[in-house]
């Protein structure tokens, strides 16, 4: 039984990690919380949902297109809400435009498609396999893959392109990767767009998995997967899938052997918990304030 | 003494003016956390219920007397921000941003199951021992004790910790001690409005304390102008009145409320009222007082 | 009678050693200088010395009272007050309130007694006020006491931040180059203030600077930091022609 709670949790746990993902390159980038990104992860679903239903098209190229228009959302969010207050405001101010921006997108989307929860169409199928005592659905084996074959692109985007090194420049020194020469706009709106597209991809594979997409989905999945970046180690790309695939993990763990009315608690338990014993998290490392 | 002002007052707008005052005692909490102290708490309404929920449990099942209720809601809340103080006070500020969202959800998760509070159902029956003068004395007397506070010693630290943590503590300040008395003065206040909104509402569930709370209560402060007291009152008294004057249905006013949080921060990140400070009228009038000086010089 | 004792300060940053084995002594009432290029470890000193970082071996001796495990505000307690490099002032308070704050570390008055206004806390805030006036008009900025501290010119700043050092009463002043950014005007005014604060309040002052002439001209003893290590100590006209301090300067210049 343990084996199908961890594969459950894997399952859960990638998705996490796609929206972790996001949380942690734009904090490492400009130590911004971008709170609004649970919301983009919920766009994506719609967005998914949406091309599936009235464009009939194939749940693959619904993927790709959700991952593109929230690509896009995430550029716009960057350039409207948070450019203006780079370098001029304090963290506090960064944190509050960006709770702004995550309240106005979630309304926006309860105006546009209201509360209540829109399901997938009877197109999709879904087998389900007998592996040993494993009950396993091939949508959970796609769900894996593409999220790792995302989180293995990711990773080779970053460790080997000129844009990567670019990206990992800015988020060790701003104003060195500016200094020489870098368009540290542009590198912050790519990984924006990067983000945004990774959290769309989550948002479309949780919207068919679960079989539910509503305008909330996106507050408490990104409060959890931030909590999941946080304990992998903010600011850490590894860390962030460590820490999606533990929580989510986790999580289905609790839910099994504890209660199950306590589930969205354990998330913000492990998040409190991280936070005063190993503020870095599992990869992070100890950063000294220069005085 | 209600039974006099009702006479006067028509109650829809007396309902406006306890919720307003209701709403200020919350707002300066948090103002005292957040806008004097520099630590973002985004999990005020957490405080708020259990200020809420734990009044209204000593007035319904054990009968106590209004003032006891509120003080022990009061006491509760206060305890608890102590405790969480304490370990993630020492977080920088946008990981503490987090432990107060993580945290007042966890509190709402445990009122969600909690048998003596209803569960999801709420609370009902709460007698109504809200009156408006109790309210708005309450009010007053807050407002006084927060002046006083901030332009005294504790205050200026608390000031002085927002404003620059390093400094403030090359100058003796006790940083850590410091946000945590922030903390639990400000849930104190949070409880105490939440006891007031309990026995005013007759009705609470763990809804009336989500996340938009939270939100709306952040609002005001920043709105106003973040660290002033005026400003905050200032800020309560517009969102307060705003979406009552409109009309305007709850989901467009949260939008408005994000979109105004943005454009705030963007064009002016000190609120309203945040810029203008007792400074400024002291420098006018020491203009007339310099006088004064040169002559008996 | 030694005030202050650095003995074997070592201080490293993952990797990178930032003090090496530092040993100093400072005299009482010593205006003592600590020089080097860029990047020799001279900040961190003061950081150490000031609680805000543990060193990773040696012992901070003030005044025969060990201060390594100590917090910051502890520190500070103890009559160690100091400036910074980066002028940290409070910005958005006025410059009155700047060095009122900078007394926290010597009052008392609590919550209650500040919500309340006790006659003890009334007192206090009396005193404290008196003291600010005092400091103000004696770094020169007693007409700017309602100003932003954040208004204020740059060589008002580095004073208002001397100001709030010295409303701790302390014995022991660390100035983190004070002089930046000073014309020689400015400066030679800073020279006297500090002869000044020294003489009249019997401070000891330890002095972090770039300016050579403001140091050979001021302090007394001088210790020379490079690469995290001590490579000369003595008086201004020792330290002047030492080869080693010649070569780390003609060094970092070449």
């Amino acid at each position: 039984m343990i084996w199908q709670q961890l594969l459950n949790g894997l399952t859960l746990g990638s998705t996490y990690a796609l929206i972790a993902l996001g949380y942690t390159m734009v904090y490492g980038i400009i130590q911004l919380i971008n709170f609004a990104h649970g919301e983009i992860y919920m766009i994506g679903a719609f967005v998914g949902l949406f091309l599936v239903v009235n464009t009939g098209l194939n749940i693959g190229v619904a993927l790709l297109g959700a991952m593109a228009f929230c690509m896009v959302l995430g550029m716009l969010v960057e350039l409207i809400a948070y450019r203006p207050l780079r370098g001029r405001a304090s963290r506090l101010s960064g944190i509050i435009s960006a709770i702004g921006v995550s309240i106005f997108l979630s309304t926006l989307m309860v105006l546009i498609a209201q509360t209540n929860t829109r399901r997938y169409p009877d197109i999709i199928n879904i087998q389900t396999f007998q592996v040993g005592d494993l009950q396993v659905s091939s949508l959970q084996i796609i769900i894996l893959v593409v999220a790792t074959l995302l989180m293995v692109g990711l990773q080779l985007l970053v460790q080997k392109t000129r844009v990567g090194k670019a990206m990992r420049a800015c988020s060790q020194d701003l104003d060195a990767a500016y200094l020489m020469g870098i368009n540290v706009n542009r590198i912050i709106s790519f990984t924006f767009a990067i983000g945004s597209a990774l959290a769309a991809a989550g948002g479309v594979m949780v919207g068919i998995y679960y079989n539910a997409v509503w305008p909330y989905m996106g507050t408490m999945a990104g409060l959890k997967a931030f909590a999941a970046a946080i304990l992998g180690g903010i600011g850490s790309i590894p860390g962030a899938m460590i820490g999606g695939i533990t929580l989510g993990v986790l999580e289905i763990l609790g839910v099994a052997y504890l209660s199950s009315s306590y589930k969205d608690a354990i998330a913000f338990g492990i998040l409190i918990l991280v936070l005063i014993i190993r503020p870095q998290g599992i990869m992070g490392q100890k950063i000294t304030k220069k005085v | 003494m209600d039974a006099l002002i009702s006479q006067y007052i028509d109650p829809y707008y007396l309902r406006i003016l306890m919720l307003i005052g209701i709403n200020i005692i919350l707002a300066l909490g948090l103002n005292l956390i957040t806008g004097v102290t520099g630590q973002l708490s985004m999990g005020h309404a957490g405080f708020m219920s259990i200020g809420a929920y734990t009044s209204a449990i000593f007035s319904m099942q054990m009968g106590s007397p209004f003032f006891l209720s509120l003080l022990a809601g009061a006491m509760v809340a206060a305890f608890f921000g102590f405790l969480i103080g304490i370990p993630t006070l020492r977080l920088e500020g946008d990981y503490l941003a987090m432990v107060t969202i993580g945290f007042a959800e966890i509190i709402r998760v445990f009122f969600l199951n909690f048998e003596p509070g209803g569960k999801a159902v709420g609370l009902s029956g709460i007698p109504q021992n809200t009156t408006f003068v109790l309210v708005w004395t309450l009010v007053i007397i807050v407002i006084i004790l927060n002046a006083k506070l901030l332009n005294s010693r504790i205050g200026r630290a608390f000031y002085a910790i927002r404003e620059n943590e390093i400094a403030a503590e090359a100058s003796g300040i006790n940083s850590t001690r410091l946000k945590v008395l922030a903390f639990t003065a400000g849930s104190f206040l949070a409880s105490l409005g939440g006891g007031l909104y309990a026995h005013y509402m007759y009705f609470i569930r763990p809804q009336d304390f989500a996340f938009m709370k939270s939100i709306e209560l952040l609002n005001m402060v920043v709105l106003g102008g973040m660290g002033s007291i005026p400003g905050t009152i200032l800020g309560a008294v517009i969102l307060t009145l705003l979406p009552e004057m409109l009309r305007i249905v709850a989901e467009y006013r949260m939008l408005f409320y994000g979109a105004l949080l943005v454009i705030l921060m963007i064009f002016r990140p000190n609120g309203l009222l945040g810029d203008v400070r007792v400074y400024d009228i002291k420098k006018k009038l020491q203009g007339k007082k310099v006088g004064l000086w040169q002559s008996s010089n | 009678m030694a005030v202050l004792q650095l003995e074997e300060i070592t201080m490293e940053f993952g990797g990178l050693r930032a003090l090496d084995v530092v040993d100093i002594e400072v005299e009482e009432q010593q205006i003592f200088g600590i020089i080097g290029p860029n990047g020799a470890g001279k900040t961190t000193l003061f950081n150490i010395i000031t609680g805000i970082y543990l060193p990773t071996g040696g012992r901070v001796i003030f005044k025969d009272r060990l201060l390594n495990k100590m917090h910051a505000w502890d520190v500070a307690r103890q009559g160690i007050g100091r400036t910074f490099q980066n002028i940290r002032l409070f910005n958005k308070l006025s410059v009155l309130d700047n060095v009122r704050v900078g007394s926290h570390g010597v009052s008392r008055s609590g919550f209650f007694g500040s919500i309340l206004g006790l006659p003890g806390s009334r007192r206090e805030e009396k005193t404290i006020m008196e003291k600010a006036e005092q400091l103000l008009d004696l770094v020169g900025l007693g007409d700017k006491k309602l100003e932003y501290a954040e208004n204020l010119a740059y060589g008002e700043q580095r004073r208002l931040e001397i100001a709030r050092a010295m409303a701790l009463n302390p014995s022991l002043l660390l100035l983190d180059e004070p002089a930046a950014g000073m014309n020689s005007t400015e400066k030679m005014g800073l020279m006297d203030l500090i002869w000044r604060i020294r003489n009249e309040m019997q401070l000891t002052i330890i002095l972090v600077e770039h300016d050579m002439n403001l140091v050979m001209n001021i302090c007394e003893q001088i210790a020379v930091l490079d690469y995290g290590r001590k490579i000369a100590d003595g008086p201004p006209e020792v330290v002047k022609n030492d080869e080693r301090v010649i070569q780390s300067y003609l060094g970092a210049e070449a």
